[in-house]
């Protein structure tokens, strides 16, 4: 059985393999009817125990464009309520029938625990601080589309690297595909251990921003406690956002991404966020032309991870 | 592995094709000749030269990617997707399909779903450099370049010189199939 819980890992063939699929099914959801019947007759289920908009919602189309059924699972309204455990949620969910499921949960490794349960491929759509690996493969994405290939491209990852699955995916993404990750944060927002993460670290952006062919810049968590780490959400902004003076001063072809949800005004300016050179909704088509290739390589057993 | 077809039998039959193609739909206007990847797309390719050769005008030209049309892909090995380059609408044309071995019919299924998806297509035909037999399915060739009988044991090989770097067809018996898989 495979699954897709980690990026670290995963080898540049088959995340160069995911990529070129996710580039073919980027042209079925352009089309006027966007739907190929790849995975007709299979059912990909949902399982989100933290609140998602973009990684559940994708997932979701991902699977309906490849005529695969969906099962969704929200904790409000479960019975999880009545105390019915994070096991027995997933064994009901596979006795219904599911044959894929996408799991996240604020605990890291729920979707390691959930893999030796489920019987069928997992994905994990996020656990806690740790991993979200679709959104490495789509952040990947729109640097391939601009830069043709991340070989040798330098990337600067901003802000909350601590609090942050998206970091800890993402460096393993970018580094295996060719590129140089730098991490920049104050110290408080590191990781406090970063030993075997193949990066650079600096704490002033303002020192080494032109030195970047893309900038990616990271929400801050309040949720996990990212709030109570720096003084002020302004002097978070004035060192660390990717304010309009900031960016007028980026190399001319260097691109912003943003997993999203954006915070304007906190990590980034809106004249920045609406500018062409940030490619955060490129990032959010992405994320379904991803999220087909994981199903389908899944779901076809050729993923291999 | 025995030779059926040289790469001059190969070159001949896509002549003769090409000039049954152009008979039975008296002309290539509105013609689109499309091939299946991955042998299918230089086969098409050849086929448009040859009736654009023959009829003195331009043949449209498309590859079909089918990857994501398999009712099979938990079955298979990895299923290598690729582009569908279609360069032109093809509501109301006259499709001609091109692959190079028609077997099963299963592939051929999965092309014309495909296919649908681009648009309605007025009429579709299939044009294959051999046909071996053992149809699972009701699908027929209109145009074939050589009807091979064969055991389903045996594998055919069709070798396209863009592809492979020459042209021919070969079959492979039962014994050097599982000693190759072994």
């Amino acid at each position: 059985m495979k699954h897709l819980l980690t990026m670290e890992g995963v080898t540049k063939e088959a995340l160069v393999g995911l990529l070129d699929d996710a580039d073919e099914f980027r042209e079925v959801i352009e089309r006027p009817i966007p739907k190929v019947p790849a995975l007709r007759g299979r059912t990909v289920a949902t399982l989100f125990f933290e609140p998602s908009t973009r990684t559940k919602l994708s997932f979701e189309r991902a699977a309906k464009a490849l005529s695969a059924d969906t099962l969704s699972f929200s904790p409000g309204t479960s019975s999880l309520k009545k105390g019915e455990s994070l096991k027995d949620t997933v064994l009901t969910v596979k006795a219904m029938g599911a044959d894929l499921m996408v799991v996240r949960h604020k605990s890291t490794g729920a979707a390691w625990r959930v893999a030796e349960w489920a019987e069928v491929p997992v994905v994990n759509g996020g656990d806690g601080a740790h991993q979200h690996p679709t959104q490495a493969l789509l952040d990947s994405l729109p640097l391939r589309q601009h830069f043709g290939d991340l070989e040798g491209l330098r990337i600067a990852i901003v802000g909350d690297i601590r609090h942050s699955r998206v970091a800890r995916s993402n460096v393993f993404a970018f580094t295996t595909l060719g590129a140089a990750v730098t991490l920049i944060a104050p110290p408080t927002l590191l990781p406090p251990d970063l030993a075997g993460w193949p990066v650079k670290t600096n704490s002033n952006l303002d020192d080494v921003l032109t030195e970047f062919d893309a900038v990616y810049l990271l929400r801050v968590q309040a949720e996990r406690g990212g709030a109570s780490v720096f003084p002020s959400v302004a002097e978070y902004r004035q060192r660390f956002g990717m304010t309009g003076a900031r960016f007028r001063r980026l190399k001319p072809d260097t691109i912003v991404l943003h997993p999203g949800p954006m915070i304007r005004g906190i990590e980034i300016d809106s004249s920045v966020a609406d500018d062409p050179r940030c490619k955060v909704l490129d990032q959010v088509t992405n994320g379904v032309a991803v999220r087909m290739a994981v199903l389908f390589q899944l779901l076809g057993g050729s993923l291999d991870v | 592995m025995r030779a059926v077809m040289t790469a001059e039998d190969v070159s001949r039959v896509l002549r003769r094709i090409a000039h049954e193609i152009a008979e039975r739909n008296h002309g290539v206007d509105n013609l689109v000749v499309i091939g299946i990847r991955t042998r299918g797309g230089p086969l098409a390719i050849r086929l448009s030269e040859l009736l654009a050769e023959i009829e003195e005008a331009t043949v449209a030209v498309g590859i079909l990617d089918i990857g994501m049309y398999r009712d099979d892909i938990d079955r298979r090995p990895k299923i290598q997707l690729g582009p569908t380059e279609v360069p032109v609408g093809i509501d109301g044309k006259t499709v001609v399909l091109v692959d190079d071995v028609l077997y099963t019919g299963r592939t051929i299924r999965a092309a014309l779903d495909a296919l649908a998806d681009l648009g309605r297509a007025e009429v579709v035909q299939l044009a294959v450099i051999v046909d071996r037999g053992h149809r699972e399915i009701p699908v027929r060739a209109d145009f074939v370049g050589k009807n091979l009988p064969t055991a389903r044991s045996e594998h055919v090989m069709v070798r396209v010189a863009e592809i492979d770097g020459a042209d021919g067809v070969w079959i492979e018996d039962s014994a050097e199939v599982e000693g190759r898989t072994a």
